[in-house]
């Protein structure tokens, strides 16, 4: 069954004022982030965004979260068009996005806080995800006494507290280092592995997209649409031996080779493409 | 049953533990403050053996510059007489109800100005225009229109403190990291949500630094009120010592006023560290 269905979306953006772009020839102060965009994923699945820079994959999963509206097509969730953010998604930010002025408890709290849980529920909920990511010693902590890692831990554990259907994670672990970032990875697989979340992740990372993946898509250059998806058909459950595996290089293979031509193309279209803004 | 014993025992251990980590992060930073001012130290006491020997010397007229030990001396019999007391009082209230008044003011409406740009569209031109004119400029006018009484003071130091106050706060919720705002959006947090639990929290730290220049601006305010028509305050203190020749009682006043503005300005200092204390350490240029 499909959880999510996106029909046809395309997403223009305009430019600031004064700014134009270069369209085949023809000056445009808008920018086409998608167009065409078609995907269903499935309920249950993890499912992994790839594609160059800028285009669209972050501006899709915000369509998903209800952040943005499409100016095309639409996005179905459980065969509702998705119109504002629904309690069904939760959402995971490359920047964390904690708050600083909360402690690591308390951030976790927040989503509960606006469905109205109570207090004590609040409090069992996010020590219970505290003590799942290994960080029940850093419960009245601040953001800034924890580390990068700590950080997103915490996000991801915010996240799941309000039980999402769909997990929206994107580059959660771009801005980590690449230790921290494997132990993540691991952590994450091992958490969703026990769970039925559907999660629509975005990476750069080939290798995260592959461990991680039960499908990945590979997103074409600006404007993005769907160009391929590749099954992963590796086993679960999965952990970090994985990686050394004859299967994984191959199927990290087979997404280098369907995601290299689109690379080629966004780095051409790179030098032209200004800021583009709402 | 010792089992439990050994876990409970083990669990207060931990608490303990974390508390003093804190407790030393709270003084490490207040000692290394101490440590950043005592180096001042020096040349504050050259400053004073300037002001001791400059008259002494017979450099200065001890008429229009008495010794700084006798300057010391008047402040002393002062404060103990409680001549000065009354005075210093009546300023800090002056200042307080202003400074008060102008919070309750400025921040509600900055926050309306910093949130809605429609709103700062219409209002931004008055603000400016009227932000750029000196305060004391305006003292005239405030005595034409509240009279010589306590109304035309608190007006005036209410002008005073008000602007640096709205711009603070302006600024604070223009610099709220939209990253926040998604967040809590997607975490379904209602507009209220939003402004009491990001917007407000958020700009917390720049509001701060407004009512600390706001209040720096409120003590110099009433000082200049006070001598233009008043019978009480530091000001009028000043202003009435001069008047009448009392020029170490003028000095001695003049040296209240630099202690009180030290202590205002280390006590602001010491609020906003209170109320910024999950950004960890605040930035001790503050101390300025």
């Amino acid at each position: 069954m499909d959880i999510i269905i996106a029909e046809k979306v395309n997403k223009k953006f305009k430019l600031k004022q004064g700014q134009n772009i270069n369209n085949n020839g023809v000056a445009s102060n808008q920018i086409e982030v998608l167009n065409g965009f078609d995907l269903k994923i499935k309920k249950g699945e993890f499912l992994v965004l790839v594609g160059p820079s800028g285009s669209g994959k972050s501006v899709f999963l915000d369509l998903v979260g209800g952040l943005s509206t499409p100016t095309g097509g639409v996005v179905y969730l459980d065969d509702k068009p998705v119109e504002a953010p629904s309690s069904k998604t939760a959402y995971v930010f490359q920047q964390y996005a904690l708050f600083p002025w909360r402690t690591a408890l308390s951030n976790i709290e927040f989503g509960l806080e606006s469905r109205g849980v109570l207090k004590e529920e609040r409090v069992k909920i996010a020590r219970e995800l505290l003590s799942l990511f290994g960080l029940s010693d850093f419960e009245d902590r601040f953001p800034y006494q924890l580390s990068g890692g700590m950080q997103q831990r915490v996000a991801i554990a915010r996240a799941l507290a309000t039980k999402p259907e769909v997990l929206l994670m994107d580059e959660p672990f771009a801005a980590l280092d690449a230790q921290t970032r494997e132990i993540l990875q691991n952590e994450l697989i091992r958490i969703w592995e026990g769970t039925e979340t559907t999660v629509i992740f975005v990476t750069h990372s080939i290798d995260e997209a592959v461990f991680l993946a039960d499908r990945v898509a590979v997103v074409t250059a600006r404007p993005g649409r769907i160009k391929e998806i590749i099954e992963i058909d590796l086993p679960r459950p999965r952990n970090g031996e994985l990686r050394s595996s004859n299967e994984f290089a191959a199927n990290r293979h087979k997404v280098w080779g369907a995601l290299k031509t689109e690379v080629n193309k966004a780095q051409q279209d790179w030098k032209l493409a200004p800021q583009f803004s709402e | 049953m010792s089992e439990e014993l050994v876990v409970s025992g083990r669990v207060v251990q931990k608490a303990r533990a974390i508390d003093f980590s804190r407790y030393k992060n709270r003084i490490a930073p207040l000692l290394e403050d101490l440590n950043t001012w005592s180096r001042g130290i020096p040349l504050v006491l050259a400053f004073f053996a300037l002001w001791e020997a400059l008259p002494r010397l017979g450099i200065i007229d001890t008429l229009f510059l008495p010794p700084f030990s006798t300057t010391v001396q008047t402040l002393f019999d002062l404060i103990v007489s409680g001549k000065l007391l009354l005075h210093v009082i009546v300023s800090l209230q002056r200042a307080a109800i202003g400074f008060g008044l102008a919070f309750l003011i400025s921040v509600p409406f900055g926050f309306l100005m910093g949130w809605y740009n429609k709103f700062e569209r219409y209002t931004d031109l008055l603000v400016q225009s009227l932000r750029n004119v000196s305060t004391f400029a305006l003292l005239p006018i405030f005595l034409l229109l509240f009279g010589l009484g306590e109304p035309s003071k608190i007006a005036i130091i209410f002008y005073g403190a008000s602007w640096q106050l709205l711009m603070n706060t302006i600024s604070g919720v223009k610099s709220v990291d939209p990253i926040y705002i998604k967040a809590a959006k997607s975490m379904g947090a209602s507009d209220w949500d939003l402004f009491h639990k990001v917007i407000l929290p958020a700009s917390i730290p720049s509001i701060a630094v407004g009512a600390r220049l706001g209040a720096k601006i409120s003590l110099m305010v009433v000082i200049a009120a006070e001598m233009i028509g008043a019978k009480s305050g530091l000001g009028f203190f000043i202003q009435n010592a001069q008047f009448n020749f009392m020029v170490p009682e003028m000095y001695a006043g003049i040296l209240a006023l630099a202690i009180l503005g030290l202590a205002v300005n280390y006590l602001l200092v010491w609020v906003e560290k209170r109320t910024t204390y999950w950004k960890g350490e605040t930035d001790s240029s503050f101390l300025g």
